[in-house]
């Protein structure tokens, strides 16, 4: 038993050695595109592409402020309450209809429905109902990201594999046993992905609201930087978002579906992991 | 055969009892009239053509699928069941694979780990394929693991549905071989589908043929000797019997599965 814990421990630091090693290419990419970046600020100049190390000044300035860290903290906060009650709401009722054809049926009509409104009306409407507040932002970053989960969930379990809830039921398996152990398992590989995309529509549908809205948060922080003209301070913005967004990916998602997906990676033929 | 279900009643005593046993999907029915009775340590294999029902007749005798019509009625504790293909959980390790069936009646990690390490010794599947995940195993490990899946509950009798029909020839005889041992070891009964007769013959101690439609059971034979005991030369003996006099088995080669509605 200690041996297989060792085993399993050592593909664990193995598999976790290669996802850092893999860090490599990421910088490289990222490089390539600071490269680019520094092209286009040579060409166009500072006012309408400002430098990537005047930028990395100005958002190391907005680490350091305490100000600016609350404006991104205000849009964190946002933006993860909207992409957790858009993934719970999603999820949960996609696992429902998913269950159940018929309310399956009645669904996706909703759901078509609901991808096919534009964020920017749900923004309006939103404005309307609750005015500059937070509740504006939080539902539609909801309604934007509620569609992803709920298709991801309902569409893992129609796809989950009857010949398995056959075999439990032959071993005496109830409904509940079934959905915990077979059930739950398949749909997270298809609510992962889904997730992931919420999670990146969260953050920006978040931002795009604030700015609209003029409800402050990094948002609102933009309109200024807009209003001041103040090219440096909007992109050092855009690149703390985006950094965030990347940190919660890399650091939270990939290794969670890392850790269910270990099978396929087990699939591959020797020496072309990742 | 009657209706009612001689359950413990006479010797040796019967621990499966199907009585007028009938299906329908959608309006159309599979099987109908279905009666068959399997004792203590019995081990009873069902053929049929192709497309015949035997495979739903299993999967209601096993408690998969509620049958439409009839009574089922079981004398037995535990049960375990193969299917054509593994059904092995592609996300679980071997291992975990064949501790199912004991994760779902309660058993504690470290106690049904043990219990699956034993089953799959007398599988004879190998301790270092335990880890691995049923992608990385071949075929014929595969199988072993779903049957290694089976024996771990300790069942009183296993479902076959096929086990062995996609194995080549030399993995399905050393697959009937291991099925032949364990059930002279674990004396469980079993119902075993199949359509290859030779199968049947060296596997089972009494065959039972379906109607081509699924109308009830046509008849049977009783093998001579228990399944371990016949070698090759009589297995072949017996079939070629079966194939050549005997008006049961008659149907049981020559049908065309393209015709049945």
């Amino acid at each position: 038993m200690t041996a297989t814990a060792t085993i399993g421990a050592a593909t664990r630091a193995g598999r976790i050695g290669r996802f850092l090693w893999a860090g490599w290419a990421g910088v490289a990419a990222l490089s390539l595109f600071a490269a680019l970046w520094s092209a286009g600020h040579r060409a166009y100049g500072a006012f309408i592409l400002p430098d990537p190390v005047a930028t990395l000044v100005a958002v190391g300035r907005l680490v350091a402020d305490d100000g600016a860290r609350a404006i991104a903290l205000t849009t964190a906060l946002r933006a993860i309450e909207g992409f957790v009650l858009a993934a719970t709401l999603g999820t949960t009722l996609g696992l429902v209809a998913g269950y159940s054809a018929a309310s399956l049926r009645l669904a996706r009509p909703f759901v078509t429905l609901l991808l096919g409104v534009p964020p920017i009306a749900w923004i309006v409407l939103a404005m309307i109902w609750y005015g500059s507040t937070d509740a504006t932002i939080v539902v539609t970053v909801v309604v934007a990201g509620l569609p992803l989960a709920f298709v991801g969930a309902a569409e893992g379990v129609a796809t989950r594999d009857r010949g398995l809830d056959d075999m439990a039921r032959a071993y005496g398996a109830s409904d509940l046993q079934r959905f915990l152990t077979l059930g739950l398992r398949h749909v997270a590989a298809h609510v992962f992905p889904a997730l992931t995309v919420t999670l990146g529509s969260s953050v920006k549908v978040a931002i795009m609201a604030e700015l609209l809205a003029n409800t402050g948060g990094i948002g609102g922080a933009l309109a200024r930087a807009r209003a001041d003209l103040d090219v440096e301070t909007a992109t050092a913005w855009v690149l703390l978002a985006v950094a965030g967004l990347i940190a919660a990916e890399y650091g939270l998602l990939h290794p969670i579906r890392a850790e269910l997906e270990r099978w396929r990676e087990a699939a591959r033929p020797w020496g072309v992991k990742r | 055969m009657t209706a009612a279900c001689p359950l413990g009643r006479e010797p040796p005593a019967v621990v499966l009892c199907l009585a007028r046993i009938g299906h329908s999907y959608l309006g159309r029915t599979v099987v109908d009239g279905i009666d068959l009775a399997i004792g203590a340590s019995e081990v009873v294999a069902l053929v049929g053509p192709s497309g015949c029902g035997k495979s739903t007749l299993v999967h209601i005798a096993a408690d998969v699928v509620a049958p439409t019509r009839g009574r089922v009625e079981r004398a037995f504790a535990r049960q375990g069941m193969v299917f054509q293909d593994p059904r092995l959980m592609p996300w679980a390790s071997a291992l975990d694979n064949i501790a199912y069936p004991l994760a779902l009646a309660g058993v504690g990690r470290t106690a049904r780990r043990e219990k699956a390490r034993a089953a799959a010794a007398r599988v004879d599947l190998a301790a270092e394929d335990l880890d691995k995940f049923p992608v990385e195993l071949s075929g014929g490990m595969r199988q072993r693991a779903a049957i290694a899946r089976a024996l771990v509950v300790a069942p009183d009798f296993v479902f076959f549905d096929e086990p062995f029909t996609a194995l080549d020839v030399a993995l399905k005889r050393r697959m009937q071989d291991l099925v032949i041992a364990a059930a002279a070891e674990a004396r469980f009964s079993a119902l075993f589908v199949t359509h290859d007769l030779a199968e049947a013959a060296r596997i089972a101690d009494r065959i039972v043929v379906m109607d081509t439609n699924g109308r009830g059971l046509v008849g049977e034979r009783r093998l001579p000797g228990a399944p371990g005991s016949r070698d090759d030369a009589e297995v072949f003996r017996l079939v070629s019997g079966f194939l050549a006099d005997d008006p049961l088995f008659r149907h049981v080669h020559d049908i065309d599965e393209r015709r049945r509605a």
